[in-house]
């Protein structure tokens, strides 16, 4: 099953080479894996999709809570919680098919924030579904390119992650 | 007053107390000997490998419980250090090992004996560092031995760079340290205490299953007195081995691939199994699918949350310092009126006994040739079971581990993780150094000796009177065994052809060699080696190079599917 791992660690250099190394040691899957300071600039909060079983996940959990400089570690998945991913996606829009991926843009409720003669680049929040789901009403011909971050989330209400 | 990185150094591990250092010197580590050359607090050994190193450090630390520490220099110094800390980290042994780097300007610049330390040891050490400021030099080297030597110890390395150690800084040595990211649980929770308690006492064909937690956190005594006071049957693994006596009633023998069949037996049919500073690893249950064919509950208490539920399912984790858990349920077990129904232990101990007779660790008494179990038997007798024994990696690992009876903890000095063949003489250095007056012996066989041949040099530049029993068989054993069990008797580059001549190699070391080719000479032999209280005598045992090591569940079987030896 699919899992959102949310980490707090410390804002350390070789930091993330433990994680990934962790997971690639221990034949863990990536799914994506997001990092950026929090803000608290001592500490970084990084955001890995993975999938297993209960047992797995529960493994995962234990061996980062085990790497020193991780001061949490949160499973998004045990309660609600909300996931977004943001996505700048390059597609041809010609004379002709300009409109229509103006109006696709809209409906996806994206922003278009670069225009060349041929080109729109389309700015899109969401979850991982939901960008899927652009992707697949434009059609593969219509992108030029795609550069998706990978999810992030936190969880709702007053469920928090922080030291 | 400013001092350099390297004063900083030396002072730090001063500050720790440490005695020996176990290194070799290099291009980027010259100004750290400079300073080590200027004082004598911190004495350092000289090995001739840096492998050597790592493992003298480690035999150190597991015959005394203080941190060893090993010094090598960039690049393949780093390299050669490798297995040793990949060996120590397999089996959670507390080790700084400190390494020197090129300049800070110069990482990344594929400089001369330039090799990312940090990157190649990250998957097998405890946490490293790499030092790039002289003003983090002391504070790091504090973190380094509190991360070794708390929770579940490991090795801890510490890259510094050439230019940082002769940097200039103040000195000020920290006290004490805590680390937001880094708090080992220590107390177990009390309520799953009770839990074990209750579900001891309710035990019908209990089992105490202890492992290297119970010997890495000196919880010996409490154990002892946890098994005597239910009258439980108890079996260490291979590195619980002295984590319980070994000639007491209550002990069954180590388990696993290599264990007695009442000891497998016992921990196959158990009702309630108590796992103690233990792992249920794949030599030591074999199958998880088939061990948990019978239904039982299973008490699990390890400082390491990660090692509870990883390859079998447990019913009762406790998270905790080891001797802190058990004396808590020792006393909630003291304090209950409630004992375990005797009759029913009593069926189960006879059921033991019965398993017991099947003599599992019998062999050939009669032999012509020298059998190594019986090398093994009388160096236990002629030591009295108070030696400290290190070992290489393969039969003869697993025949002193089967009949050396190890009755104090810290005894038995041997690579069960990683099973890195070289380990036992430079574990013996180490074991030597932090015990002077005591008898060391590196049990070993000729394939492993050869691995780290090179430290009988170091042992007698230090005068360690270290006592090495080669058990010759002219075949990498274990690979032979395995071979004739599961490859058809094809012995693939198994035979060692072209071996020295240990005698005159020991002798060309300025060591004593003995060669013994009868099973009548092996106790004079041995008598005679034991009285060369400051000699380093090397034993050449000519023994049977067809023996095996019985009992053996084969790879992937379950834990009683066991080969005996009449069976074959």
């Amino acid at each position: 099953m699919r899992h959102i791992i949310s980490i707090l660690l410390e804002n350390e250099a070789g930091a993330l080479s433990r994680v990934s190394g962790l997971f690639s040691a221990r034949g863990y899957n990536i799914e994506s894996l997001t990092v950026a300071p929090t803000e608290d600039e001592s500490l970084s909060r990084m955001t890995i999709v993975t999938s297993g079983s209960g047992d797995v996940i529960e493994q995962i959990t234990k061996q980062l809570n085990k790497l020193v400089e991780v001061v949490k570690v949160v499973d998004l998945f045990e309660a609600p919680h909300i996931e977004r991913e943001l996505m700048l996606i390059k597609v041809r829009a010609a004379a002709k098919d300009r409109d229509d991926m103006k109006r696709m843009s809209d409906i996806f409720r994206g922003r278009i924030i670069d225009v060349s003669e041929d080109t729109y680049t389309i700015e899109l929040t969401g979850t991982g579904q939901k960008l899927d789901a652009f992707i697949e009403a434009l059609g593969r011909s219509a992108i030029l390119e795609t550069a998706r971050t990978g999810a992030c989330g936190i969880s709702r209400g007053q469920r928090v992650l922080r030291i | 007053m400013e001092l350099t990185g390297a004063e900083i150094l030396i002072k730090c591990l001063q500050a720790e107390k440490v005695e020996y250092v176990f290194g070799y010197p290099g291009g980027a580590v010259l100004f750290i000997y400079d300073e080590l050359f200027k004082q004598t607090k911190v004495k350092h050994v000289l090995v001739r490998h840096e492998q050597g190193a790592t493992h003298a450090a480690d035999g150190y630390s597991r015959s005394s419980r203080k941190v060893g520490v090993a010094l090598v220099t960039s690049g393949p110094g780093v390299t050669n250090a490798v297995t040793g800390i990949a060996t120590a980290y397999m089996d959670s042994i507390p080790m700084v090992i400190i390494s020197g780097q090129v300049p800070t300007h110069a990482i990344g610049l594929d400089a001369f004996q330039e090799c990312d330390a940090v990157g190649i040891t990250r998957p097998c050490v405890k946490h490293n560092f790499l030092v790039k400021d002289v003003k983090d030099l002391a504070l790091t080297i504090k973190k380094a031995f509190y991360l070794a030597s708390t929770g579940r110890p490991g090795p801890v390395l510490v890259d510094i760079p050439k230019d940082v150690t002769t940097d200039k800084c103040k000195f000020e040595y920290p006290e004490t340290i805590s680390m937001r990211s880094y708090n080992p649980v220590v107390k177990g929770h009390s309520g799953q205490i009770k839990k074990a308690a209750q579900l001891l006492i309710e035990a019908r064909r209990p089992m105490i299953y202890a492992g290297g937690g119970v010997i890495l956190s000196d919880a010996s005594a409490q154990l002892t007195k946890l098994v005597k006071t239910l009258g439980f049957p108890c079996t260490n693994t291979l590195m619980g081995l002295g984590g319980f006596p070994a000639t007491d009633k209550h002990f069954v023998g180590m388990l696993g691939m290599h264990g007695t069949y009442e000891a497998n037996m016992a921990m196959q049919n158990c009702d309630v199994l108590v796992a103690i500073g233990a792992r249920f690893d794949d030599r030591v249950i074999g199958d998880p699918a088939h061990f948990g064919q019978v239904p039982r509950k299973i008490v699990h208490i390890d400082i390491d949350p990660s090692s509870i539920s990883k390859r079998v399912k447990v019913d009762v984790p406790i998270v905790g310092h080891v001797p802190d858990v058990l004396d808590d349920l020792i006393k909630l077990i003291d304090a209950s009126k409630l004992r375990p129904d005797p009759k029913a232990l009593g069926a189960w101990w006879e059921q033991i006994m019965l398993w017991k007779t099947k003599d599992c660790l019998r062999y050939d008494r009669k032999s012509k040739i020298i059998k190594p179990q019986y090398v093994l038997e009388k160096l236990y007798e002629i030591t009295k079971g108070d030696a400290i024994i290190t070992s290489d990696v393969g039969q003869h690992q697993m025949w002193a581990a089967q009949f050396y009876k190890f009755d104090k903890p810290r005894r038995w000095i041997n690579s069960g993780g990683l099973g890195t063949m070289g380990f036992g003489l430079p574990a013996a250095m180490g074991a030597q150094l932090a015990n002077p007056g005591a008898s060391v012996v590196c049990v070993t066989g000729e394939a492993s000796f050869q691995m780290c041949i090179q430290e009988l040099s170091t042992c007698k530049q230090y005068r360690l009177p270290i006592k090495v029993v080669n058990l010759n068989n002219r075949y990498m054993g274990m690979v032979r065994q395995w071979q004739q069990f599961f490859h058809g008797n094809r012995y693939s580059e198994s035979y060692m052809d072209a071996l020295p001549d240990f005698v005159k190699l020991a002798e060309s070391y300025g060591h004593v060699g003995i060669r013994i080719d009868k099973p009548a000479d092996v106790e004079p032999a041995l008598k005679a080696a034991f009285k060369r209280t400051d000699e380093l005598v090397f034993m050449d045992f000519i023994t049977d190079q067809t023996e095996n090591v019985y009992p053996m569940v084969g790879g992937g079987k379950g834990l009683t599917e066991m080969i005996l030896a009449e069976e074959l």
